[in-house]
């Protein structure tokens, strides 16, 4: 076994996902099958390889920054319109500060 | 007159020798996709109000005796994890069903500004994970010319909507082969542009460093135009290329005399349904237009599929993080505590293979396990790049195929994500390389199932795509 319920259950807590019992199981099922696949990327020496954090990158180190000149922004309404609970101009959420 | 097949071309002529308006055009191709959805299911929205707005503005500039930009008046389909302004973008999922965007994706404005008039929204797997479109919450797209069959994904409703012709063109999105699968399911032509070359700005994000955007078209012009219109540096994605935009057009003389094209021998095992016979006559068909054929080897392929679906979830379980019902998705109800109102929101909100996804990429860079699987993926990735590197000092081009096998039937990968996984083995080793590749239509089966062929360029290869494409066409490539 590659992964044990008890493991998908704390990854899903640390990815804030909640599933169900049922959904637990096949997890494990279906991830214990393809961890087992990954494993054959063990079968490589990569030692020395560099890691390939940047894909393709052609221009000079600091082209990508602009000029730090103030732009009109996106309205506040607008980057508000989809919220799915909303008040005063805030985000609303559960309450996360007790009395 | 008949407006249906018009490409990109005939539509400018018609347009200004005002034998057709863009409202007429807007107006067929509008009534065309509410039909065909019917059997495809490949529309979430067909964008009246915006279609209709764009399409007068086109008349309106050709009355003034204006220039009304290279695309003016052609109909087009953008698929749905591109921002649209004004015009719902749900990314095929319950979590987005009734976002709006306040913005268009840079590709988008710039095919609008180009007069290009923007039809629908077209279904996908959700937040685009997945190699056949069942994973979209809105139903599974069928294929048009087998409907019992997926039309590959995730721009699944992308590929079919071009198929079926009620659009012109369509974007699409690649990260793993999403734009060329399709495309060779459905019979279309896609490209996956180099890394960088159009601004992913407004491209819901799911694996940064993989994730690009491309054209379906009903051939390879079309197709070069679209990319023409929408290629080139955009200071809203800092990841968009300065390299210039060549004219594209200027390269398709139907000549592809003398180009070394390579032939890797790991993308020729394993070929099913026909696709091999297909194979064969492509290879024949590029050696009578004078391409000099070589088999050549790129060596680290059986290593690509657990490089890239380590790269792609954990980039992705970044990401999907963002989806947490407070700024604009949907909120999962009676939940007490913040963390509960998370958890519901993303354990009912998503399906079930960003869950998995959403998992796996989370496990491989969870404290222990870093090393062992996204360091050295990562490290594999640089194998596999250099083996494109090496191949590139000896041929102009690849031919491969662009999956192992033609469209299968709806259900038949479902309930074995590996087996779903393993299907992208031809597309995904390009993506991490970042290199361009296309789907050019090959043929059918027997069964009558469309067959693509896969040519991959060198990074900013992209004219020498469309030459080999356009003269593998023109030689009747598509009639196989």
């Amino acid at each position: 076994m590659k992964i044990t319920e008890q493991e998908v259950r704390y990854v899903a807590a640390l990815a804030h996902l909640e599933l169900s019992a049922e959904e637990v199981q096949r997890m494990t099922h279906d991830l214990d099958g393809i961890l087992a696949h990954m494993d054959k990327l063990r079968e490589l020496d990569t030692s020395g390889v560099p890691p390939m954090a940047q894909v393709l990158y052609p221009g000079a180190e600091n082209s990508t920054l602009r000029e730090d000149e103030p732009r009109e922004p996106l309205a506040h309404e607008e980057a508000m319109a989809n919220a799915p609970a909303a008040g005063a101009g805030c985000f609303k959420v559960p309450r996360v500060i007790e009395r | 007159m008949e407006t249906g097949k018009l490409s990109i071309g005939g539509i400018q002529e018609a347009l200004r020798a005002r034998r057709v308006s863009a409202r007429e055009l807007a107006r067929e191709a509008m009534r065309a996709a509410r039909e065909q959805n019917a059997a495809s299911n490949a529309w979430l929205l067909v964008a009246e109000e915006r279609a209709m707005r764009a399409a007068e503005a086109v008349d309106a500039a050709l009355e003034r005796g204006e220039e009304p930009g290279p695309l003016a008046g052609v109909p087009l389909a953008v698929k749905d994890n591109i921002a649209t302004r004004g015009v719902r973008t749900t990314c095929g999922s319950r979590l987005l069903e009734h976002f709006v965007p306040p913005y268009d994706a840079t590709a988008v404005a710039r095919l609008a500004q180009a007069g290009a008039v923007v039809i629908g929204k077209t279904n996908c797997d959700e937040f685009a994970m997945g190699s056949s479109n069942e994973n979209s919450a809105f139903g599974p797209v069928r294929n048009p010319a087998a409907p019992e069959r997926v039309p590959g994904g995730s721009s699944g409703g992308s590929a079919a909507a071009v198929a079926q012709g009620a659009v012109v063109a369509a974007l699409g999105s690649d990260t793993g082969g999403s734009i060329r699968q399709p495309a060779s399911f459905c019979g279309v032509v896609g490209l996956s542009p180099t890394y960088g070359r159009v601004s992913r700005y407004g491209l819901v994000a799911f694996a940064s460093s993989l994730d690009r955007i491309g054209p379906l078209a009903r051939n390879v012009r079309d197709a070069a135009r679209i990319l023409q219109a929408m290629a080139g540096r955009d200071e809203r994605d800092s990841t968009s290329a300065f390299a210039p935009v060549p004219d594209y057009e200027a390269v398709m003389t139907g000549e592809a005399r003398g180009l070394r094209v390579g032939v890797p021998r790991e993308y020729f095992e394993g070929l099913a349904g026909g696709t091999a016979e297909q194979m064969e006559k492509a290879k024949t068909l590029l050696a009578s237009l004078g391409c000099d054929l070589r088999e050549i080897s790129l060596p680290h392929t059986p290593y690509a599929i657990p490089c890239y679906y380590i790269v792609c979830t954990a980039e992705a379980s970044s990401n999907l993080a963002r989806y947490d019902g407070v700024r604009y998705t949907w909120r999962a109800t009676q939940a007490e505590t913040l963390k509960e109102m998370y958890e519901r929101t993303r354990g009912q909100g998503f399906g079930a293979e960003c869950k998995r996804r959403i998992m796996l990429g989370t496990y491989v860079l969870s404290a222990g396990y870093y090393d062992a699987y996204y360091l050295k993926a990562q490290q594999v990735r640089t194998l596999i790049t250099r083996d494109f590197l090496a191949a590139f000092e000896q041929v102009d081009v690849i031919a491969a195929p662009v999956s192992p096998f033609p469209a299968f039937r709806l259900g038949e990968k479902l309930d074995d994500p590996l087996q779903m996984y393993l299907s992208d083995i031809f597309t995904i080793t390009a993506s991490l390389a970042g290199l361009p590749a296309m789907s050019v239509p090959c043929g059918q089966t027997g069964e009558g199932l469309p067959v693509g062929l896969q040519l991959i360029g060198p990074h900013f290869g992209e004219p020498v795509l469309f030459r080999l494409a356009e003269a593998f066409e023109r030689a009747g490539g598509a009639e196989l």
